[in-house]
């Protein structure tokens, strides 16, 4: 295998479990909801993902079990931020730092176990090509699973009446409401949505990015999803484009240390953390047709009745 | 029958004052559950949790200690907040300070530098966490990029910063390839106040802090230009207040205090410079500042109860093999708690009938 | 009861739809008391009362937006129960809101088929909607985003919306405050098409010659009861107002003589790009106001008045600072706080959250603009005793109601938050005064008792720049007028040369010349 295969390899392994997290954000944003515990979901959908897996032995058996702890964590969100109108910045960072806490619990007594990571598709012939065999038939499901999970968004959000609905509550809720739509339960669908997706894209770490749990394994992932979210201005398939962008400067990164250029490695290491910064500010500033954003992204709404 | 929430016409000053006492109640609920289902007996792990840490000197001095930074930072994370500038790097901030100072304290040592250098050392921190805040403020000012994630992002920025200088240049040659500075010399060193105690004088600065900012919040002019901003922004436009101003002004404020808080921390109770000085303060004092509902009174009694929390959490580390992750997970459930009843000084709960009422008689 | 000529022409027939003992508790609050309300094919039945009487309330009931606390709607004589408004349109009710309810970021079509029920495709919708707007002489583009139209456009794919439902029963919601006099001519044919379809239009407006013109019957709320049901055809304006009020209204008494001085404020080619993409550009703006003397700005909401407030007032600064001379002083450049400090005073149109913080208390809400002078603020610290007595000043001199001395801004009634803030502007004396919309959906006491204060005001020296939708207002306390369109000032002329029709040709965007040859034409 040739090193270009394998940076291309790495890149798309280090670029899902942010496309997995973004995509899921992303829905949650358009239904008007701003949930910044992204990072705290991911990490509990780690913790129980390689619980799951290391118990049952079965790698899609732990991808469930991460989900289920992300939609477990975004419901009490969803508690917090639709049914008691609390604001959903200080929620969001409240669910972060639970989030933190109980996958230390969680995984405490997986720490330092190891499973068989998600294997990898093979298709004799195909996944045999030069180069592009392995980069197309070679990947593990989740790889798969995250385009797949973009275009079904897209085509969701663009295609269906639902879909549709969802955009209108994100832009007004208080139209939507009074056309008669039930905005607060939209919004939970959308919230609980994110939270599996969150809870997925963690998981996907210790069940294919590295075969093993420890604390803290997500190391800001979920923020960088929320990034993303503002880079690609609300539509999916800017997603993807930038989450491979950041995975492409995560792998660089890694093996520029791997090559020994004289940069002390935590400077390499804080590539990532900058970048986002940079692209946050470039984005913004070459937004001149006003913010892109839902519209009524991060406000509150309590109906009369 | 279905419970809604409904917009009270004035806020509730009662629950204002008791929804902070109502979520420790439902916090202490909820981590006996957790206790319960660890295996340990909930009555004997409070005990040790909230009593014990209370009745000796060491533990009460260990406290004020721990509460230092975190009242100090809560009170400048209170301003943003209240502003609605949303500072999460508070971390990073405390970590970007500790080094400032440090480099003075590596830098003069071993020589007969004078009592000046912890006054230049304070003040080194203070700037360093200052200038490091307001990048996400400037950011957010000058291209609107959101302050949240800029400067949670700085915080991994300055923790490997903080990593890179403790393994290379400043670290201590004697050290035994340890990641650490050496011990500053005495006159980097925050005094105690006790001889042979842990209480310093960094518990006293923040207590001037706490005063600091009650003046500033509750007698000013600044302090009210703050409220409105975060609360009616276009009013406060309409007022004259400059919103990017207050951005800039509460960005600085609290940067400035999380890194003196950070160099404090750094020369006085670790004695030195080394990865994970922080257990987390950054964070922690998020939890504080809405605790004591952003109020610098309020945060000094909320500061000294999550101080509590840690000292409580290690002795039951100790005493009852319970995880340490268990104090964070409490702390993150008495967050929820703080917002969730904060909600009902503004809002109240009712019943109401999900199938619409006829007129009885009229069926 | 008066028994109308209408109503009796269908004494035999069943309603189409009626309210019976309808009540709406809010806590301990009544906002609807026992309506009883009948409405018949064929019907345009006005609903009319004063702001918090209940009208809202009431509709959106009918359109299940609510539910009843007690007491039921009966649809052709059966009772129903409204689950929501999707069940509302299905029974065949349909519903224009005042405050439209659009998404900004949307095309037409997108919010037409949000407001139907399922089951249509996307393509087929887009039709019927082209041939709904043409047979009603609405045209409409479907791919459009609603942020890119205006007003009027608006109020279109509302009422297209309701009609592609083909509803029996269509509730419009003051329809007319936000169109020009020519708009709502054209508004007033569809209705009375729909009329003659057979559909029957309940009509809420407090625009009293429309509704003597307009509609077969109409019912008046107070206080959340309803007061009378009668024959508007057969009322005077005054006798349905005091009907709405339930007495007289105090008559705004002008000065018998008002001294027009020195210029006190000069805006000289004022020109200004919008801060926010879907904001109106102010192009070439100009006029003199004098002391002593009231100028109204009319003009259909969205054409730059808010901009031009923003713009007067020093929320938004000009480049040039000599575009705006405050009592002889250039200050385009200045602070707003600068501006109060020459005499200048303003007052937003945006109660709640722009002239007022609405969770802070009104002494701190009187420090919002107070802090610029007198003796608020000394070194930096509030007199709190000095914001108090603001209040207490204020609340004696304009009759502010209020639970306790010193309550947050958003527990008063809009009326009296109204009062508190025009009180705190006026009783600082200021020699310019620029107010916006100053008695938007106040009841008529507090209306009376604000356009008394300008027209006071202006008697004691003080230039005022009233900018204001409602025609009527401004013809009773202006001196002169000008109209807004697209971000240009039409040349002020006098209010009692100027006729209805020509500022409502200005409002829809013709010249001035074009507008008073038009006028001269149909006269």
């Amino acid at each position: 295998m040739g090193l270009i295969e394998a940076i291309i390899l790495s890149v798309l392994a280090a670029s899902t479990p942010l496309l997995l997290a973004a995509t899921g954000e992303l829905v949650t944003e358009r239904s008007g909801v701003l949930n910044l515990g992204v990072e705290g979901m991911m990490i509990v959908g780690a913790a129980c993902g390689f619980g799951g897996a290391w118990l049952s032995g079965s790698i899609i058996v732990g991808a469930l079990c991460g989900m289920v702890a992300g939609i477990l964590m975004s419901l009490i969100f969803a508690l917090m931020a639709l049914g008691l109108a609390v604001n959903q910045v200080a929620t969001g960072l409240a669910l972060t730092i639970l989030g933190i806490g109980l996958s230390g619990l969680i995984g405490a007594g997986f720490v330092g176990e190891r499973i068989t990571p998600a294997p990898h598709l093979h298709i004799p012939g195909l996944s045999d090509i030069p180069l592009a065999g392995r980069i197309l038939f070679g990947e593990d499901g989740f790889i798969y699973l995250s385009i797949a999970l973009v275009v079904g968004v897209w085509w969701f959000l663009y295609r269906t009446r639902a879909g549709l609905i969802l955009r209108a509550c994100g832009d007004n809720h208080i139209s939507a409401h009074a056309l008669g739509y039930p905005v607060l339960r939209i919004r939970l669908y959308a919230v609980m949505f994110g939270g599996a997706c969150a809870g997925l894209a963690g998981a996907y770490l210790p069940l294919a990015y590295t075969p093993f749990f420890i604390p803290g394994m997500t190391a800001g992932r979920g923020w960088i999803a929320l990034a993303l979210t503002v880079f690609a201005s609300w539509r999916p398939a800017r997603l993807v484009v930038g989450a491979y962008l950041f995975g492409a400067v995560t792998i660089l990164q890694l093996h520029a240390q791997g090559a020994g250029i004289g940069i002390p490695s935590q400077f390499m290491s804080s590539l990532p953390y900058l970048a986002t910064i940079i692209v946050l500010v470039l984005l913004s500033r070459a937004r001149t047709g006003g913010s892109t954003a839902p519209a009524a992204l991060g406000t509150v709404f309590v109906p009369d009745r | 029958m279905q419970l809604v929430l409904e917009k009270r016409a004035e806020r509730s000053t009662t629950i204002a004052l008791i929804s902070p006492l109502i979520a420790i109640g439902l916090t202490i609920l909820t981590l006996c559950i957790v206790f319960t289902v660890l295996g340990k007996n909930p009555i004997a792990a409070l005990a040790v949790y909230f009593i014990d840490p209370l009745t000796d000197g060491y533990s009460l001095q260990e406290i004020a200690v721990k509460a230092t930074p975190l009242v100090m930072i809560a009170i400048g994370l209170s301003l943003c907040y209240l502003a609605n500038a949303w500072n999460i790097g508070a971390e990073g901030q405390f970590l970007i300070g500790a080094v400032a100072g440090s480099w003075l304290a590596v830098k003069t040592q071993g020589t007969d530098a004078g009592h000046w250098v912890l006054p230049a050392m304070l003040v080194l921190g203070a700037v360093a966490g200052a200038l490091y805040a307001l990048i996400p403020a400037i950011c957010k000012v000058r291209f609107g990029a959101s302050e949240i994630l800029t400067s949670l992002m700085l915080v991994y920025v300055a923790d490997l910063l903080l990593d890179y200088l403790v393994r290379g240049p400043w670290r201590d040659p004697q050290g035994f390839n340890f990641p650490t500075t050496a011990e500053f010399d005495p006159v980097a060193t925050v005094p105690t106040l006790i001889e042979g105690g842990r209480l310093h004088l960094g518990s006293i600065i923040a207590l001037l802090v706490v005063a600091a900012g009650a003046v500033l919040l509750g007698r000013t002019i600044k302090g009210f230009e703050i409220r409105v901003v975060g609360a009616a922004p276009r009013a406060a436009r309409f007022g004259g207040f400059n919103a990017n101003q207050l951005v800039l002004l509460t960005f600085a404020i609290s940067g400035a205090l999380a890194g003196l808080a950070g160099i404090i921390e750094v020369a006085g109770p670790v004695g030195h410079l080394q990865p994970g000085v922080s257990p987390g303060y950054g964070f922690t004092a998020i939890i504080v500042a809405f605790l004591g509902r952003l109020n610098p009174i309020g945060i000094l009694i909320a500061g000294l109860f999550l101080a509590l929390t840690f000292i409580g959490g290690e002795q039951a580390q100790i005493a009852m093999k319970i995880p340490l992750d268990v104090t964070k997970v409490f702390q993150g459930i008495l967050l929820f708690y703080v917002l969730a009843c904060d909600s009902l000084i503004l809002y109240r709960f009712r019943l109401i009938s999900t199938s619409p009422k006829v007129q009885s008689g009229a069926h | 009861m008066l028994d109308t000529t209408s109503a009796a022409q269908h004494t035999g027939a069943t309603p189409l739809l009626q309210t019976v003992g309808l009540t709406k508790r809010y806590g301990t609050f009544l906002a609807n008391d026992k309506i009883d309300l009948e409405i018949r094919p064929q019907q345009i039945h006005a609903l009319l009362g004063e702001n918090g009487a209940g009208k809202s309330t009431l509709v959106k009931a009918i359109y299940g937006l609510i539910q009843p606390s007690e007491g039921e709607i009966r649809w052709q004589g059966r009772t129903i129960v409204l689950s929501g408004p999707s069940d509302a349109r299905a029974h065949g009710i349909g519903m224009v809101f005042q405050h439209f309810s659009l998404f900004d970021n949307l095309t037409v079509a997108e919010n037409v088929a949000l407001g139907l029920d399922g089951k249509e495709a996307f393509r087929d919708i887009s039709a019927r909607l082209e041939q709904v707007s043409r047979t009603y002489g609405l045209p409409l583009d479907p791919k459009r985003e609603v942020w890119q139209l205006s007003v009027g456009e608006r109020q279109r794919i509302e009422i297209v919306r309701a009609l592609m439902q083909t509803p029996q029963f269509l509730i419009l919601d003051e329809p007319t405050a936000v169109l020009t006099p020519q708009e709502a001519d054209q508004l007033f044919t569809v209705l009375d098409r729909l009329k003659a379809e057979g559909r029957a239009i309940l009509y809420i407006s407090h625009k009293l010659e429309e509704v003597k013109r307009l509609c077969d019957t109409a019912t008046i709320l107070r206080g959340g009861r309803k007061v009378e049901t009668c024959n508007p055809k057969a009322e005077t304006a005054a006798s349905l107002a005091r009907m709405m009020v339930g007495g007289e209204i105090k008559e705004v008494k002008a000065a018998a003589s008002r001294q027009i001085t020195v210029p006190r404020l000069l805006v000289n080619d004022l020109s200004l790009a919008p801060d926010d993409p879907h904001g109106v550009r102010l192009e070439h703006i100009s006029f003199e106001l004098r002391g002593g003397e009231i100028l109204g700005i009319a003009g259909v909401a969205g054409n730059g008045q808010d901009e031009l407030f923003a713009a007067l007032s020093g929320e938004r600064l000009a480049k040039d600072p000599g575009t705006i001379v405050i009592d002889g002083h250039a200050a385009g450049h200045l602070s707003i706080t600068k501006r109060r400090r020459l005499g200048a005073a303003f007052i937003p149109e945006e109660r709640l959250g722009h002239g007022t913080a609405p969770r802070m208390r009104l002494s701190e809400n009187a420090l919002l603009t107070g802090h610029a002078i007198g003796n608020m603020v000394l070194h930096g610290f509030v007199n709190t005793a000095a914001t108090l007595k603001t209040v207490d000043l204020t609340t004696e001199t304009f009759d502010v109601r209020k639970a306790k001395r010193d309550p947050e801004a958003a527990s008063l009634s809009g009326g009296n938050l109204q009062k508190f803030i025009v009180g705190r502007e006026i009783l600082r004396d200021p020699v310019v005064l620029i107010v916006n919309q100053p008695t938007w959906g106040v009841d008529a006491g507090a209306a009376a008792v604000i356009r008394q204060a300008l027209l006071d005001l202006a008697a004691g020296g003080a230039a005022v720049l009233v900018t204001s939708q409602d025609l009527d207002e401004l013809a009773e306390i202006t001196d002169r007028i000008a109209v807004m369109f697209h971000g240009r000032l039409s040349v002020p002329v006098p209010t009692r040369e100027a006729s209805r029709e020509t500022l409502g040709l200005l409002m829809g965007g013709s010249s001035i010349e074009a507008a008073e040859t038009a006028h001269a034409t149909r006269a």
